[in-house]
């Protein structure tokens, strides 16, 4: 089942992407010759097989190591911020700046 | 000065014989990467002489304190793919990428600090160019221009850590870091000459690494030898609590494991008793004479050295480019979606509102094969489409890692060419993605399992460009390869040969 370009605009907007004319013509094509190396994943049966989202768990049972929920980027006070904000686009004090939002 | 150039291990016996000190070697070196010839290569991104110099001083300074560590003064170069602490270093963090152009990164990675002055004591010079955000094959897909394959400069160097095995090849440096998704390390040392490994999943810290799929991506060092790397490797790996998939192991010390003598061993035969297996899926009809030939050659080396070679199958090969090229972009466009032009990274001039802003910042930073990835990630992502394409490929990687399992049942090591070709020619591949996908099929079966591989040179093929012959391991056998390895070049010159400039 091929793409269409329908669907490439559809995709586009969900990963927050805008194409030009040419681009998504170019990618419609490059993703339909994509999928078609796929269709091979499809045909083998993988009933009753458990998916392997990390490589380790086919070794040993993996369990998510969690850390404490306390601010840690903060220890080093406002100098730590400016240092963490120092490459935003655009931020006044210590917040990030955006296009106005609601009116 | 010639005592101040050469290997991590020589640099690191003269160093430690006070027959050079670190300034001097450092010196030497961005000499080197200074002249107009080096520079040619487009292997560095980023280069600090007054930093490196004052961590060399560091170094001699630690040194004739007595608190020097084995790498303690040795130079090294990071993938710029790994974040360095702009105010300690001076060098930004780009991920070969528009969208960072610039970036200063307020820490460095966790490898780069264990490498560095507050770690083993080795010498950052620089950084290192890379496929953007570490997505490509060629190192053509960086947004600052190319890396030339020092054996031809027509050529392509691999990738994505294009420029760290440019680099070593070049003799820019004596080591280098990369990273490894689905043959990252292995491809580029293959196609430059080096030696690279890329460890099993979750030994060296993720922590500062730019994330591009988070289940696979490994950091691993390339250098001239498997010692050299084993040096490395041990310095820059173990666990690190701030990676969530850092493996809860304790440290290891490859080198000594690399020339651990092996049970049943004899000064000439020091491989006696390794079961070698040679997956008849890596040997297909279609692989370049070349290619085949020196990686024959170099398995009968290592028969001659005691080895054993046994025929083993690993009959989901093939299915590991789809499944590969499904999980990786899937989780590249989760992780990407970090990039919105609100926190760092470019940001579009003058947007209409939030959403353009986000659109039009990403549009602008990310290069073809980034948006690429990102559209073919967030298709299988999206509803309706998850079970027959992420979770299929999910299952097929369980599979694929069962494979292994059954083949280290008959064997102790996996081997087979790293890439179906020697290096090709800048372009060759422009404009059709897919070709490049299908050229990464002996890498990526490693990477979905999480198993540990390596590249080391087997001599050369068309147009004299170097053939890299692939050995992966069990789970953290990283030993058993480097040792393997090390023999290999104790009684071979292959790793030796540099290119001709």
């Amino acid at each position: 089942m091929a793409l269409t370009p329908d669907d490439v605009s559809r995709i586009a907007h969900l990963a927050r992407l805008e194409l030009t004319d040419a681009e998504a013509g170019a990618m419609l094509v490059q993703l339909n010759g994509f999928f078609r190396i796929v269709e091979q994943m499809s045909a083998v049966d993988t009933r009753g097989v458990e998916p392997l989202y990390t490589p380790l768990a086919a070794l040993t049972e993996v369990a998510t190591r969690l850390r404490d929920d306390d601010v840690t980027e903060m220890a080093g006070g406002a100098d730590e911020r400016a240092r963490n904000q120092a490459s935003a686009p655009e931020v006044q004090d210590g917040l990030f700046l955006v296009p106005k939002v609601i009116e | 000065m010639n005592g101040a150039k050469g290997g991590v291990a020589g640099l690191a016996r003269r160093l430690a014989a006070r027959e050079v000190s670190s300034v001097e070697v450092v010196r030497a070196h961005l000499d080197v990467i200074a002249s107009v010839e080096s520079r040619a290569l487009g292997a560095f991104l980023a280069v600090d002489a007054e930093h490196a110099l004052a961590d060399a001083q560091a170094a001699d300074e630690r040194r004739a304190r007595g608190e020097a560590g084995p790498l303690t003064g040795v130079p090294v170069a990071h993938k710029d793919i790994f974040v360095t602490d702009h105010a300690r270093s001076g060098l930004p963090t780009t991920a070969g990428s528009k969208m960072l152009a610039g970036y200063q990164s307020p820490f460095d990675a966790t490898v780069v600090a264990r490498l560095g002055t507050a770690g083993a004591g080795m010498v950052t010079l620089g950084k290192l160019n890379c496929d953007e955000f570490a997505m490509g094959s060629s190192n053509e897909n960086s947004a600052f221009g190319p890396v030339l394959n020092p054996w031809d400069a027509t050529r392509v160097p691999g990738g994505s850590s294009g420029g760290s095995a440019a680099a070593v090849a070049a003799r820019l440096v004596p080591a280098a870091t990369g990273t490894d998704t689905g043959g990252s390390i292995r491809q580029p040392a293959s196609f430059c000459g080096v030696t690279g490994i890329k460890p099993t999943y979750g030994l060296c810290s993720r922590w500062g690494m730019v994330a591009f799929a988070s289940s696979l991506d490994q950091a691993g060092p390339l250098a001239r030898t498997a010692e050299d790397c084993a040096l490395l490797l041990s310095a820059m790996s173990g666990f690190d609590a701030r990676d969530a998939t850092s493996a809860e192991r304790p440290p290891v010390d490859l080198h000594a494991a690399m020339q651990t003598q092996r049970e049943g061993a004899t000064a000439g035969r020091p491989l006696a008793g390794l079961r070698i297996g040679l997956p008849k899926e890596f040997f297909p009809a279609a692989l370049a004479a070349d290619v085949a030939g020196a990686v024959r050659a170099a398995l009968a080396e290592l028969e001659k050295l005691g080895a054993t070679l046994v025929d083993v199958s690993l009959p989901r090969t093939e299915l590991a480019i789809p499944v590969y090229y499904i999980i990786a972009p899937a989780e590249a466009s989760s992780n990407l979606s970090r990039f919105d032009g609100v926190r760092y990274g470019h940001r579009t001039a003058a947007p209409a509102d939030l959403m353009a802003l986000y659109k039009q910042s990403r549009s602008e930073g990310f290069g073809p094969e980034v948006k690429r990835r990102i559209m073919i990630g967030t298709y299988v992502l999206s509803h309706g489409y998850y079970d027959a394409y992420y979770l299929q490929a999910q299952k097929l990687r369980r599979m694929i890692a069962d494979d292994f399992q059954a083949c280290f049942r008959q064997c102790d090591v996996i081997a087979g060419p790293v890439a179906p070709t020697v290096a090709w020619r800048l372009g060759a591949q422009a404009g059709d993605p897919v070709k490049a996908y299908l050229a990464d099929i002996f890498t990526l079966p490693a990477s979905l399992a999480g198993l540990p591989g390596m590249s080391v040179p087997a001599g050369t093929g068309e147009g004299g460009m170097p053939v890299g012959l692939q050995l992966i391991g069990n789970y953290f056998a990283e030993g058993t390869l480097l040792h393997a390895a090390h023999a290999l070049q104790q009684a071979t010159d292959w790793h030796l040969r540099e290119p001709q400039r």
